[in-house]
């Protein structure tokens, strides 16, 4: 079909670009009116949050070493929240994916260390584990019908027990695999962040001019070529901006002391040179792109946005409404299990404790607060990515104000339910009269 | 096929539910190019009618023809595969999506693995511009911001979408507005228009009474007439609906009566 014919008389879907960057935006100020808020609260939290800790310890909070420990800190929470975000578009949750994540490590752990396993087997097997729980809880949601609540709950006590059976109580047990330990204490070349930082905002622009032009051919409206290179410099920009700073030394070098040099020995008592991107940053955007294109651009994704908008409906299209539940529970728990293994990376080892917590709820509030809906049927993983910065940055930034950890549990719960009735008033907002 | 071969023919369609004998003996006829209103009072066997037509379930005993041959239809799957498409009153749309999606749910288009958005855009689209449906702003409009008219023009583009042949419309203006309920009507009108077969059932005798070629009236579960809508009047229906006769019309008087008693 020509552009001509399309054009002639017709209203549904005009052809013709729509308008510039000052339409773009102005349609995006028509959106949240109507309720469709997306993860603007979470964006404007970050940088009110950013903010206030700067403000209140400038020479703390503001440090480039702080800021990598931050992000540290977060990345086991995004990952899980990722998870979740696919058992929230259901409308159900996963109470237990904490624990999942505790005892995949676990499983790790043994596997590593009493069974002699080289890391790649053990790793597949804590995933694995991961994804045997979930498909566990996807069977007795979707076939018996219990309520994802109970079953998950059931399982929040029952894997902490599995949890203390594997490590046996009070033990820790080290993670003894350098690459899995590289995880999160290592980080990249300063080269390999740039040449990750060109791959990232090059693979955007050329996807997304891809989709353009592709409409543009068929006829439809495509978004304007101005708003695209806004959207590609602004991302460029503050991807640069972070790999910049991440590239700084920051460690802290003291009077007396001098930095390790980059080659050679190091000469006895110097201070290690931390710099570079973390590689968990790596594991985070790998997860972030592949997780996005399967919700995006997947039938399996679309299917998985139907049954949490209306699962009558879904069933009647001839959807599998129980396979999609049981795959989005099998895919929480094995992201999970990612998790998992980020936080033993992190702490070296895995005691009964690790996965325990505070961690779900951090999780469940990354999502919530970067926009999923607890009601399900809207959500997207970058949710995920963007709530767990803001729980890092609470996460990180209280303990440097107050040692009162009742301060801390008391403004995260706080959080929490400020998204979650942010959640509530924009659905009411969006429902029709 | 020639022009008088009901596009879907019942006969004698009978269909229990335990002990309740909810439709005796039902003949009904569909034709291409249209509308055939189905009215009767609640409880008078409509849905079960039309979901047995559906595939929902099977019916007891009867035939079943769909262009003169016979069909077997047990499954909603086999009721589409012949060209049947049921829009119910609920509409079964997803508000989290936007029309498109909804249109092709179940049944996206795929490229390489990936969805084939601008093919089912330009295909949602034409088939929305051959409906003469001009009160869509967008296609990539979500769900829920539509009204209800809007929702209505889009689950019954949906059912068309798939070179359907027969679409059943259960109460499609039960929850409309008067400028909304015309603009759906009209649609209605089309949808016959282009050839399809429709089957339309509503409590509103004026929508059936401007929209409907021919109205089958349902008696406490027997077909007490199909009568061509210009030999009828008003008041006839009504009281072919109530009582199942109207002078030499309908059920026979001790039929009539029968049924009224059981």
């Amino acid at each position: 079909m020509s552009t001509v014919e399309q054009t002639t008389d017709v209203d549904v879907a005009a052809a013709g670009d729509s308008g510039g960057i000052g339409q773009a935006i102005r349609d995006y100020f028509t959106r949240v009116r109507g309720g469709d808020v997306g993860s603007l609260p979470a964006v404007l939290g970050l940088i009110v949050l950013f903010i206030f800790f700067s403000v209140m310890k400038p020479d703390t909070f503001l440090s480039t070493f702080n800021f990598a420990n931050l992000l540290n800190q977060g990345t086991a929470i995004i990952v899980l929240a990722m998870g979740l975000v696919f058992v929230l578009l259901l409308g159900e949750i996963d109470l237990s994916a904490g624990f999942t994540a505790g005892t995949a490590a676990a499983v790790l752990a043994v596997a590593l260390s009493s069974w002699g396993m080289s890391w790649p087997i053990a790793l597949i097997i804590g995933l694995l584990t991961g994804t045997l729980i979930g498909l566990i809880i996807g069977l007795l949601v979707a076939r018996l019908g219990i309520p994802s609540f109970v079953v998950t709950l059931a399982m929040f006590l029952a894997l902490q027990g599995v949890m203390l059976l594997i490590i046996s109580e009070g033990g820790t047990i080290r993670l003894r695999s350098d690459f899995l330990l590289a995880i999160m204490n290592k980080n990249m070349p300063l080269w390999a962040g740039w040449l990750l930082w060109a791959i990232v905002v090059a693979g955007y622009a050329i996807v997304t001019l891809r989709a353009i032009t592709g409409r543009r051919k068929a006829g439809l409206k495509a978004t304007a070529t101005s708003v695209w290179a806004a959207k590609v410099i602004v991302i460029a920009v503050m991807l640069g901006v972070l790999v910049f700073l991440l590239n700084q030394e920051r460690q802290i070098v003291r009077a007396g002391k001098q930095s390790c040099p980059v080659d050679g020995d190091p000469p006895l008592g110097c201070i290690p040179v931390i710099q570079g991107v973390p590689w968990a940053v790596l594991v985070v955007l790998v997860l972030l792109v592949g997780l996005t294109f399967v919700l995006s651009r997947t039938s399996f994704g679309r299917h998985i946005y139907a049954v949490g908008g209306n699962s009558e409906a879904a069933r009647r299209a001839g959807i599998s409404v129980k396979m999609i539940k049981i795959y989005c529970f099998m895919i929480c728990s094995t992201l999970a299990a990612v998790a998992g293994v980020l936080i033993a990376s992190r702490d070296n080892s895995v005691s009964p404790t690790t996965g325990g917590a505070q961690t779900l709820l951090f999780a469940v509030g990354a999502a919530v607060i970067g926009g999923t809906s607890l009601f399900g049927g809207k959500g997207r993983v970058m949710d995920a990515v963007i709530g767990g910065l803001v729980i890092a940055v609470i996460a990180n930034g209280l303990p440097l104000i107050t040692q009162q950890s009742g301060i801390q549990f008391v403004v995260t719960g706080l959080v929490l339910l400020i998204a979650a009735s942010v959640d509530a008033i924009s659905r009411k907002r969006s429902t029709p009269s | 096929m020639t022009s008088d071969t009901p596009l879907l023919q019942l006969k004698g369609i009978n269909k229990s539910f335990g002990p309740v004998h909810v439709l005796r003996d039902v003949d009904l006829s569909v034709y291409a190019g249209k509308v055939t209103a189905l009215v009767g009072d609640n409880g008078a066997g409509k849905s079960t009618l039309i979901k047995g037509v559906a595939g929902i379930y099977p019916f007891d005993s009867g035939e079943y023809l769909f262009e003169g041959k016979p069909a077997q239809v047990h499954d909603p799957k086999q009721a589409n595969a012949l060209g049947i498409e049921v829009v119910y009153q609920d509409l079964a749309l997803c508000d989290n999506l936007d029309v498109v999606h909804n249109m092709f749910l179940g049944r996206e288009e795929t490229k390489a693995a990936m969805l084939d958005e601008i093919s089912m855009e330009k295909r949602a689209t034409e088939t929305l511009k051959g409906l003469s449906v001009r009160t869509l702003k967008s296609v990539r409009q979500q769900v829920s911001s539509l009204s209800g008219g809007q929702r209505q023009t889009v689950a019954i583009a949906r059912a068309v979408l798939w070179n359907s042949k027969m679409v059943i419309l259960d109460e499609p203006t039960a929850a409309l507005g008067v400028a909304q309920t015309e603009q759906v009507l009209n649609l209605v009108r089309r949808l016959a228009d282009n050839g399809l077969g429709v089957v339309i059932i509503s409590h509103n005798m004026n929508d059936v009474m401007q929209v409907a070629d021919n109205i089958a009236c349902l008696y406490l579960g027997r077909m007490a007439a199909q009568v061509d809508v210009t030999s009828v009047n008003h008041s006839t229906i009504v009281e072919l609906i109530t009582t199942g006769r109207s002078g030499d019309m309908g059920l026979q008087p001790e039929v009539a009566a029968a049924g009224g008693v059981a």
